[in-house]
């Protein structure tokens, strides 16, 4: 893994030479004058989890949407799966917003089913199992509009999971949740920590994403002000399966 | 027609079907309008088939603005819009998809409003009546096809519908005037449209590949 922590200019803080997943390269990004994300380095390994933590404005949701390829950074450049610019790899990256970026009028069904059309030649989950996964019942025939908040969040993570994304981009994905509901997010995130899939979620509640959070990142007015490992993983002996003394 | 195109389609007819927002809000707004001029003119006879084309032309388009001006309202509200900009379909579907929608639910107001307006207007058709079916779908058509393209374009200014009318009015102007004088002739019977039916082809053709072409970066746009 690699960042810019404050003083310096890259820092090496992890000894793996894994191909990244993501290379984030001195990327800036400029609205007018305001600067949102100011020369961030980091590279992101495959298969890990990345808890990026900050207060409002740090820059973080910005972070998210150069990585999904909604905005373009100012300077610098974003590489993912080992050279393509985000924007050419859409269909391999999933990006939940604080907004559920779903039809109200339509059932969860209906949605994912809808999304799940617009990827040609992928294979998607289906909606009811994508659904069934966030803990979702899928004969549900009430509309989007009529779902409770957790249930939004929830279906919005199915939405996210149908492609089959090996990059999730989570933004905010406890924001607006009652405690029950934050922890059953949680448990199900934890369940996606170990896949293969590569997740960047940001939160301002560190105490629920850092344990399942390999790497934690904070920014602080668009830099890179802290990196630091996240809670080591545990298979069902106890022992870490990723640790180098294995 | 493409899968994707398709998904769009009936994702857009099926929201229209549950909620009838576009539809009702044209079907009262270009009644209105046509109600008020037959209050406003009194219109009989001869001045009656002079003017109907007009009337019908601009009832059409001030009730087609105002559902394009909601067009993309669900695509921009919990921002339905960046998902389907992370989707690999092509977005000049998306486009295509949103037009054709919206041309079908203005036809749907004309055919609902066709008989109130020959009755309002005391109307006999004198000239080739079933041009009116090439005519009225071809105007329709080169609103529509701007007016989606315009509105994603202003989607993301503060002033969006009033920008939307500013830049679409006058792009519309040759359209509109292609489809107010080939209605007029079709309804006078005083000679052949057939050069304002060209020219509306014409314009349906220039504007509708235009849009086609330039929708992905509009839609892609920060």
């Amino acid at each position: 893994m690699t960042t810019n922590a404050p003083g310096a200019e890259l820092t090496q803080t992890c000894a793996r030479s894994v191909e990244p997943c993501a290379r984030i390269q001195q990327v800036s990004k400029l609205f007018g004058s305001f600067a949102a994300l100011r020369q961030v380095t980091v590279d992101l390994e495959p298969g890990r989890c990345y808890v990026l933590l900050g207060e409002n404005g740090a820059g973080k949701s910005t972070l998210l949407r150069i990585l999904a390829g909604l905005l373009r950074p100012t300077y610098g450049a974003v590489r993912v799966f080992g050279g393509s610019e985000p924007q050419q790899e859409r269909a391999r990256i999933g990006y939940m917003s604080h907004a559920p970026m779903l039809y109200d009028e339509l059932t969860a069904q209906e949605n994912l089913r809808y999304f799940a059309s617009l990827y040609p030649g992928r294979h998607c989950l289906a909606p009811a199992e994508a659904l069934r996964q966030v803990g979702l019942d899928p004969t549900l025939a009430r509309t989007f509009g009529q779902y409770s908040q957790g249930m939004r969040q929830r279906t919005s993570l199915a939405r996210v999971l149908v492609p089959q994304p090996e990059l999730l981009l989570l933004d905010e994905p406890f924001s607006n949740m009652d405690v029950e509901s934050a922890r059953q997010m949680v448990e199900l995130l934890s369940r996606f920590r170990h896949s293969d899939r590569t997740i960047v979620l940001t939160t301002h509640q560190r105490e629920l994403a850092a344990p399942i959070a390999d790497w934690i990142l904070t920014l602080r007015a668009g830099r890179v002000a802290s990196f630091e490992p996240g809670s080591p993983r545990t298979g069902p002996s106890g022992i870490d399966p990723e640790s180098p003394a294995r | 027609m493409t899968r994707a195109l398709w998904t769009h389609l009936l994702k857009d007819l099926r929201i229209e079907w549950r909620t009838l927002d576009a539809l009702i809000s044209m079907l009262f707004f270009s009644g209105l309008v046509v109600v008020l001029f037959s209050i406003a003119f009194d219109p009989q006879g001869e001045f009656a088939q002079h003017i109907a084309g007009g009337v019908l032309c601009v009832a059409t388009m001030f009730a087609s603005v105002s559902a394009l001006n909601q067009a993309w309202a669900r695509e921009i509200r919990h921002q339905v819009m960046d998902a389907q900009r992370m989707v690999p379909a092509p977005a000049a579907e998306l486009y295509l998809a949103k037009a054709i929608a919206n041309f079908l639910f203005v036809t749907i107001v004309q055919i609902v409003l066709a008989p109130f307006f020959f009755v309002f207007y005391n109307l006999h058709v004198a000239g080739n009546a079933w041009l009116l079916a090439l005519v009225l779908p071809l105007g329709t058509w080169a609103l529509v096809a701007n007016g989606i393209f315009f509105a994603a374009l202003s989607m993301s200014s503060r002033n969006r519908e009033f920008l939307l009318s500013l830049i679409l009015f006058p792009i519309f102007i040759p359209a509109l005037l292609a489809m107010v004088q080939s209605t007029t002739l079709i309804i006078t019977g005083e000679s052949e449209p057939t050069l304002w039916i060209k020219m509306l082809l014409g314009y349906d053709i220039i504007f509708t590949t235009a849009s086609l072409l330039l929708f992905d970066v509009v839609f892609h746009a920060e």
